[in-house]
């Protein structure tokens, strides 16, 4: 028996099916949880599905329908990423150390997306504590790109990506702290938003990097990821950084025109070493942009170059602070016969931490370190505030930009393991977005020769995501690339 | 050759809010361990913090009894340090900016005024408690995250005498501020100290050294005397001294090492991205300042001034606080001024002294005092039946009008008994009532005692006499 495609749909058309009543979430869920355990094993995007609860949520989802309850995301299965805490599911970052480890409370984002009726019916892979760019440091599985399982499917968020982009989830929520959500969207071929800082909550989300993280939804189209956003953003009274600001109606932005539009190219985001097809696709979109009413101009984001070095001194110095909790006490992975507390902080954290986190903390250590402190981590910050007063600048002469997502479609398994600096260069295109608290996306703009996935990033300034929403949907909207699935892997 | 001592304090005081500092979990004293938790202070993946507004105030209002300089810009930073009892390895502090710089104590040693100058007030968070066995320790995370407002002096205190006297101050400040119930064996407040000794004369300060974790004044008090006399002696013998900390060994009363300079922690703080800075306006600040509790001296003058007491009663009732409010409600209960200062100066205070006990802890209520010295001002019982009854209400409670009744102490005026108690009394004395009749007064006190005693206590002291006199004529 074939069964029908339901998990290819998006969630606003999967919300329209249930709407009608031409499908029940059950059905949405046993569709999808035969098609994870048909292609995740090739795949490898989920930690954990746990079917029995995922049939049992969907079940009362459809209880609840029938009894006349609406809500924005009622009995819609999502995909969260590892690092988020869904209450009594397991959250260990895809690291050992938090082995054993099950989440006592909901994050705010899953909350609030738990109170429209969603689902939460797995965990998505990542990079261990949201570390790489590439998804191969989880420590329990290497997850496949779908459009070609010898490559990789970016990072952190890469399990997230993997499973949108081979229909395994109909989306899925990743974190971005220096590109985590818009790099593997982008090498997937799937949509990721970054929003502001402070536009949805961080309660819940395990920290990597408190100043920069953001929560953020993996979606097959920009209508989902505005519904997805539109229901998570607002202040929460748990999260000191979250905003005050209004959330607007985010699908109401979205129009088919970029007329009154102008879009800045930052100079310093075309630059020689990068790859000759991802730049001509990205030049192509651009032109599309402006075949649909936008006004391009060039504008200057100067001190571009210095972006990667800054982020990974911040990054890595909140990182050292972190991590310290993961010590074997309350809660993960403790070593036995530990003759005294350093021994069991030792040896646990020897044990349940991989390479590259180990790398971050070191250096996040170092930086904060006496005698250090002043040359790395505050001058750091000083170029952080001018990176930030850069982004402003621009977007006084237009309303969002556009760049690259990364210099590279995605590159195969283990080709950039061996060497963490080149490692970090595919940040190059991401971390001042967040360095600046400004909000971005990536969007498919175009398949490499290879076949490969394109993304375009569309930024914008802060509390801008109405403006990069309807770039966006404009774009995707005139473009073929959506149609377009990943199928040898099937 | 003499030496002097220079002694600065860190004293850490929990303040009286209802919930912790980054979180809702209540404050409470004495529950059952880890029950008073939840994933925020015991540093669970990806709580936050979210500061507690009236701790802030708290700090503010003392900054502002001291009269430091109150930061609009204030903030938080993380100190890092691995400890079991701290849930998430660092501490939420304040390094850089803290709420209070600045300010001083006034207070009085040796009957002479005092001063001793501040240099900071910050706020952070309490840690986790460690329950060590034999072999393994137990963690109670209870008091992980209360809010702990630090208050640094300047190296200003010469002897230890003389910096118990600044945390008798202290305290007394902080209770009268309810800032802090400042209740030592529930751990509200908690000393490091640093101490150094220079030949007298000498301009430049002697090496620091730093004794951590004191929770009695006594321990302050006698950690102090043996630093000084063991730096002392080292200097003495020509010794020299090492920047270190050192722990007290309060059984032994001597101090130990714990670490030399170079094995100090380097705390990496950095401000915390958790927490935003804290921007006090000036309207605000002002708007607490007007709201500030009276303080002891202010106290002192108005119990004076309001109800005509004399100037030593207002100081020995202000000195602490819940006595005062103690008297004052009995007041307003109806007891006049000077006799229920009275009692509460000899009866209340010397039961307390005896029983070691806190007024707030006793059972006698201000409304049992009043009605107490009501009965005995309206001659309804004697002076010497209104003490049984108040040890009683204070040791079991309950109502004096009750009590006497119960007890039948109504003071007896009756011609007919009183003759009859006086008659015994000398029948059984005749030699006492041979003394006052040949001059001697004494012997009158005695029979009027002996009255007294045959009656309970119950008989009115001043018919008691007037028949004795009538009797011996």
């Amino acid at each position: 028996m074939t069964l029908p495609a339901w998990n290819e749909l998006t969630v606003h058309e999967a919300l329209a099916r249930l709407e009608q009543g031409d499908l029940t979430s059950q059905e949405l869920v046993t569709t999808l949880l035969g098609v994870i355990r048909e292609r995740d094993q090739q795949i490898q995007g989920y930690l954990e599905v746990d079917e029995a609860d995922a049939l049992r949520q969907a079940a009362a989802a459809d209880q609840l329908r029938k009894q006349g309850h609406k809500g924005q995301l009622l009995g819609i299965p999502l995909a969260i990423k590892d690092v988020l805490n869904v209450q009594g599911q397991s959250c260990r970052c895809a690291s050992h150390i938090l082995e054993g480890y099950r989440a006592p409370y909901d994050a705010t984002a899953v909350e609030r997306l738990r109170a429209e009726g969603a689902l939460f019916v797995g965990r998505a892979n990542m990079d261990e504590f949201a570390m790489g760019s590439t998804t191969e440091n989880s420590a329990f599985q290497v997850t496949r790109n779908p459009w070609d399982l010898q490559r990789v499917p970016g990072g952190s968020s890469g399990g997230s990506a993997a499973v949108v982009a081979a229909d395994e989830a109909l989306a899925a929520l990743g974190s971005d702290t220096g590109g985590s959500v818009r790099l593997p969207a982008a090498f997937c071929g799937c949509v990721g938003l970054k929003p502001t800082y402070g536009r949805i909550s961080r309660y819940g989300l395990t920290a990597f990097a408190s100043s920069l993280d953001q929560i953020g939804p993996l979606t097959k189209d920009i209508r989902d990821a505005a519904l997805l956003l539109q229901v998570m953003a607002g202040h929460d009274e748990r999260d000191a950084t979250s905003s005050p600001q209004p959330v607007p109606d985010y699908a109401a932005a979205l129009r088919k025109d970029l007329a009154g539009i102008k879009l800045g190219l930052p100079r310093e985001y075309f630059i020689a070493g990068m790859d000759a097809e991802v730049e001509q696709i990205v030049q192509q979109a651009i032109r599309q942009c402006e075949q649909l009413g936008a006004a391009i101009s060039e504008v200057s984001l100067p001190l571009t170059a210095f972006a990667v070095a800054t982020y990974y001194i911040i990054a890595c110095a909140e990182a050292s602070a972190n991590l310290a909790r993961f010590d074997g006490v309350r809660y993960g992975q403790r070593v036995k016969d530990a003759i005294d507390p350093l021994d069991m902080y030792t040896r646990s954290r020897a044990a349940g931490f991989g390479t590259e986190v180990k790398r971050r903390i070191i250096l996040g250590t170092y930086v904060l370190s006496s005698g250090y402190y002043e040359a790395y981590y505050c001058r750091a910050q000083k170029v952080r505030a001018r990176l930030r007063a850069d982004f402003v600048k621009a977007f006084q002469q237009c309303d969002a930009l556009l760049t690259p997502v990364a210099p590279t479609a995605a590159f195969r398994l283990g080709e950039k393991t061996a060497d963490p600096l080149q490692m970090y260069l595919s940040d190059i295109f991401t971390v001042a977005v967040n360095l600046s608290g400004v909000c971005a996306l990536s969007v498919p703009c175009g398949f490499t020769s290879a076949g490969l996935p394109v993304g375009l990033q569309v930024v914008g300034p802060a509390f801008g995501e109405e403006t990069i929403l309807r770039v966006g949907y404009a774009y995707e909207q005139s473009t073929p690339w959506l149609e377009r699935k990943p199928g040898r892997f099937l | 050759m003499s030496y002097l001592a220079d002694i600065g304090l860190e004293v850490h005081v929990q303040l009286q809010t209802r919930t912790k500092l980054f979180c809702g979990c209540r404050t409470d004293f004495g529950a059952a361990p880890n029950t008073l938790v939840c994933p925020v202070c015991l540093g669970y993946p990806g709580s936050l913090p979210v500061a507690n507004q009236e701790a802030i105030r708290l700090t503010v209002l003392t900054g502002l009894m001291v009269g430091s300089r109150i930061n609009s810009l204030s903030s938080f930073d993380r100190k890092n340090y691995f400890y079991p009892d701290m849930p998430k390895n660092y501490q939420i502090s304040q390094y850089n900016q803290p709420l209070c710089s600045g300010g001083a104590l006034d207070f009085d040693f040796q009957d002479q005024p005092r001063t001793v100058r501040l240099r900071r007030i910050h706020l952070e968070e309490d840690v986790g408690k460690s329950i060590h066995g034999s072999r393994q320790s137990r963690l109670d995370f209870n008091r992980a995250g209360h809010p702990l407002m630090e208050i640094v002096t300047e190296p200003e205190l010469h002897s230890p005498a003389e910096a118990l006297a600044f945390l008798l101050a202290l305290k007394q400040m902080l209770v009268y501020g309810q800032i802090s119930p400042c209740n030592l064996e529930e751990g509200n407040l908690r000393c490091d100290l640093n101490c150094s000794v220079r030949p007298e004369g000498a301009e430049r300060l002697g090496t620091k050294i730093e004794v951590k974790n004191l929770n009695t004044f006594k321990g302050v008090h006698d950690a102090l005397q043996h630093e000084i006399e063991r730096q002392t002696a080292a200097l003495g013998a020509g010794g020299k001294l090492v920047q270190e900390t050192r722990r007290f060994d309060s059984a032994r009363g001597v101090t130990e090492s714990m670490r030399i300079k170079e094995e100090e922690h380097d705390y990496r703080y950095f401000p915390d991205p958790d927490l935003p800075s804290v921007t006090l306006a000036a309207e605000l600040v002002k708007a607490w300042a007007e709201l500030l509790p009276e303080m002891p001296r202010a106290r002192c003058a108005r119990l004076e001034r309001e109800y005509g007491l004399p100037a030593y009663d207002a100081q020995v009732l202000a000195a602490d606080k819940h006595i005062a409010d103690f008297f004052e409600e009995t007041l307003r209960q109806g007891a006049k001024a000077k006799a229920a200062s009275n009692w509460i100066m000899t009866e209340m205070m010397h039961l307390l002294a005896k029983s070691e006990m806190d007024i707030r802890r006793v059972k006698i209520t201000p409304s049992a005092l009043a009605d107490l010295l009501k009965l005995l001002d309206a001659q309804t019982i004697t002076a010497a039946s209104a003490k049984t009854i108040f040890a009683i209400l204070f040791e079991k409670g309950g109502e004096a009008v009750t009590l006497v009744a119960q007890l039948g102490m109504e003071q007896v005026s009756a011609e007919d008994t009183l003759e009859r108690w006086v008659r015994e009394a000398v029948a059984r004395n005749p030699k006492s009532a041979d003394d006052y009749r040949a001059g001697k007064e004494a012997a009158l006190k005695f029979l009027i005692g002996q009255v007294m005693r045959l009656s309970g206590g119950k008989a009115n002291p001043q018919r008691v006499q007037d028949l004795l006199k009538k009797q011996l004529e």
